[in-house]
Formats: structure tokens, sequence, C-alpha cells
């Protein structure tokens, strides 16, 4: 057998691959479902959050600042742990599943409702003036006219944000998640073989590289104009 | 609650543990962050050589980079590798996974910043003698890094956020540490202590961050 042979029947053996196939694939839907979760519950907190700041209340705009440097300041993987570990010791057992969802969703709350906030401050001045003289409220001012105009401006960075934050979801099987990666760590071990960790990776470009090549196109189309 | 949480005898205890995590949560991100930044400035010099045949393939390399997951590299490079005979430690690992993931990420920021800097810039550094390389350096470089200086430091706090990683694969810092005494005291102090040292190393560079981000979205009216 030669070298070449030796390394396909080692990372790339089919036996291998079509046994733990069923495996992978249900990790895909684990890891998508995370995925989703984590996106639109940290986007609505994250818009949630911006819209309440845009109220001007000082007190509660400092409580929200906080928050936000907090979920920026601590790595994704700390959060995950201290809430997994840490919640049966005050009576709550989240899952792994949970756990994760939190944190992320926790962390990609505070990085959007920061690109949010940037969104609605860039807006500037005169259109708030303009329309609340035409006599649109507080709120219809902020749904009809400056949100249209800074959701725009935030969909590059916010694209950006939302990949890095959902390929956490791998960090799910520190805490065992059978997502993608705890699939194929554990069919790595019970096969003695890495072909299923080979597939795992696979399923994950699957997943995310479709994404990466829409956020240049988005990127380019929504950008900053200088 | 603080009993469970914040018990002064277990923080006493495991002090020295988290201590010791905290110095190599240091040391990684003194080697990993060089290392990062040399991968991202060699992908966006070659990113500047404007033929097709470089541009492309770099763009699949981060663009490949930018879809994986570091922990799954990671893992590949740790649990995977010795399948093939070669056996790195986690801290290797780390270093290597490091290198490629977060080149990718600065070599995006650094190639956006040697298109921020006008063409008249390098047209002018040339005529005056100066040869290519000179050009990039003494004249586009220093401009480019100052225009996404933001990107740079946000990037950077990701990069070290992202040492925790190591924990995955017994590299010995803070959040391993942590977890660590976690076990020994079975008690969630020390993650909960480590916790509160990556926020205090951290937030001061957040709240630059923010600060940075403001003004820059301020000057675009």
């Amino acid at each position: 057998m030669s070298a070449w042979d030796r390394f396909v029947e080692t990372f790339f053996n089919a036996k291998v691959m079509l046994k733990y196939l069923p495996d992978i694939l249900s990790g895909v839907v684990v890891t998508v479902e995370l995925a989703l979760l984590i996106i639109v519950s940290g986007l609505l907190a994250g818009l949630a959050l911006a819209l309440l700041r845009s109220l001007a209340i000082k007190p509660l705009n400092w409580l929200i600042i906080f928050v936000v440097d907090l979920f920026r300041s601590l790595p994704p993987l700390v959060i995950i742990v201290l809430i997994y570990f840490g919640g049966p010791a005050a009576d709550v057992s989240p899952s792994g599943f949970v756990s994760t969802w939190l944190s992320l969703a926790l962390v990609l709350m505070a990085f959007s409702e920061e690109i949010f906030w940037a969104g609605i401050t860039s807006v500037h001045k005169g259109q708030w003036e303009a329309s609340r003289s035409t006599g649109l409220s507080f709120g219809q001012t902020l749904l009809a006219v400056v949100l249209p105009q800074a959701l725009r401006l935030t969909i590059p960075p916010l694209t950006n944000r939302t990949i890095a934050i959902t390929k956490g979801t791998a960090l799910g099987t520190v805490v065992a998640v059978s997502e993608i990666l705890g699939e194929a760590s554990s069919a790595m071990s019970n096969s003695y073989n890495p072909s299923p960790l080979m597939m795992g990776a696979a399923a994950y470009l699957v997943l995310f590289l479709p994404v990466v090549v829409a956020a240049r196109w988005v990127e380019t189309r929504f950008a900053w104009k200088r | 609650m603080i009993e469970t949480f914040l018990n002064p005898e277990i923080i006493a205890a495991a002090w020295p543990i988290v201590l010791a995590g905290l110095l190599n949560t240091i040391l990684l991100s003194l080697i990993v962050v060089p290392l990062g930044l040399f991968g991202g400035l060699v992908l966006a010099l070659l990113a500047s050589v404007r033929h097709p045949l470089v541009r492309w393939p770099l763009m699949a390399w981060v663009d490949f980079f930018r879809a994986f997951p570091p922990l799954v590299l990671l893992v590949l490079l740790f649990a995977g590798l010795p399948f093939a005979g070669l056996e790195l430690g986690g801290f290797a690992c780390v270093a290597i996974a490091f290198f490629l993931n977060t080149g990718a990420y600065y070599g995006e920021i650094f190639r956006a910043g040697i298109e921020s800097v006008p063409a008249g810039q390098v047209e002018a550094a040339r005529s005056t003698g100066l040869g290519r390389l000179q050009a990039m350096g003494h004249v586009v470089l220093p401009q480019a890094v100052r225009n996404v200086m933001p990107d740079l430091l946000s990037n950077t706090l990701e990069v070290v956020k992202l040492t925790s990683l190591g924990s995955v694969v017994a590299v010995p810092e803070l959040l391993y540490q942590a977890r660590q005494a976690q076990s020994l005291t079975y008690n969630p102090t020390p993650i909960v202590v480590a916790a509160i040292i990556y926020f205090l190393l951290l937030w001061p560079l957040v709240r630059l961050l923010s600060r940075l981000e403001n003004r820059a979205l301020a000057g675009r009216h």
C-alpha cells in the first residue's frame, strides 16, 4: 500500500464515513437549530437594547452599557462554562444546549446592540427634527424614519459579527452538546479513525462557506459610502 | 449566593492555580497576537499584488478560515494529526491554529487599510525614487495601519478572548486552570473569579474601542 493509499485509508475511510454519516447529519441539524436560535434571539435582544438606549434614560443607559461591555469582554467559552457548571449551584441545571444558546445569544446581543446603536446615532439630527415637526411621534420617527436608514448602515458589520459568533456553536461540544464537532469527536473515538472529524470539518464548510461568500457580496452592496 | 459563587475560602485556596493560569493567558496572547499580525501582514502584502493568480487563491484562503470555526481547526490539529504520525503538543496546536485563523482576519483588515490609502501616495513615493517595498513600508503601511486601528484593536480583543480555547487541548491558561480548581473544590467560585479577571483585563480595551467606533461614526456625516 502506498503512502497516499494509507493516507486516504486513514483520513477518508469510506467505510467509516458511511457508518457515521447519520451521526454527522444529526449534528448538522443540532448546529443549524442552535445557530438559528442564537441569531434570532441575539439580534432581537440587541435591537431591543439599542431602542431602549435611544430613550436616553441615564441610569438605564449606564446599565445597558455595562451589560454590553461585560459580554464583549468575556470569552464566549467562559460564559458557556460559567452557566453550565455554575447553574446547578444556583439550583438551575441548564442543558449544554441551553447554556450554549444563552451564552452566544448574550454575546451577539452585546455586539449587535453596539452596532444598532451606532447606526441609530449615525442618522443625522435633522432627520429627527424634520419628522418630529411633521407631527410624527417619537416612536413613529424612530420606526418609520430613523431605523430604516440606520439598519442599512448596520448590515455589513452585523453580518460579519453574526457569522463569527454563530461559528461559536462548535464551543457547545465542551458542554456535551451533540452538534457537528461533538458528534464527529465521539465518532472518532469510537472508530479510532479521524475520518468522521474530516466529515465534520467538511460539514462546517458546507454550512458556513456560502454565508461567508454572501457576506462578501453584502459588504460591497451595503458598504458605508465614504 | 456569595457562599456558592464567591466563596472567600475557595478564592484563597484556588488563587495560586488561577494566577498561574492568568500568567499563561498573558504569555499565550503575547505569542499568538504577533504571530497573527505577522500572518495577516504577509497575506495583505500578497493581496497587494493585483494578479488574479495571486488574488483568487488568497481570497479562497481567507474565506476558508472565516468559515471554519477555530475550535474545529484546533481539534483537527490536536486529535487528527496524530493519525498521520504527527503528534504536536496542545501549545503548538494553539499557536498554529491561531496563526492560520487570526492571520486570515488580520489579513482582511490590513488589506482594507492598504486599499484605503490613495493611489497618489504610492505614485508620489515612487516618483521620489523609493522602491516598491520602500513605498509600502515607509508610506503606505503607516497610513494604512492608522486608518484601520480600531479594527486591529477589535480583532486583537477577539484573539485574546479566543486563547480560552486552549483549555480544550489542556493548555494551562486561565480558563483551564479555573476549571481544574473548580473540579478540585466542587465549587464554581474559581470560574467566577476567572470571569472577573477576564473582564477586568479586557474592559479597558472594550471601552477604548467603543469610543473609537463612536468617533469613526461621528466623522461620517
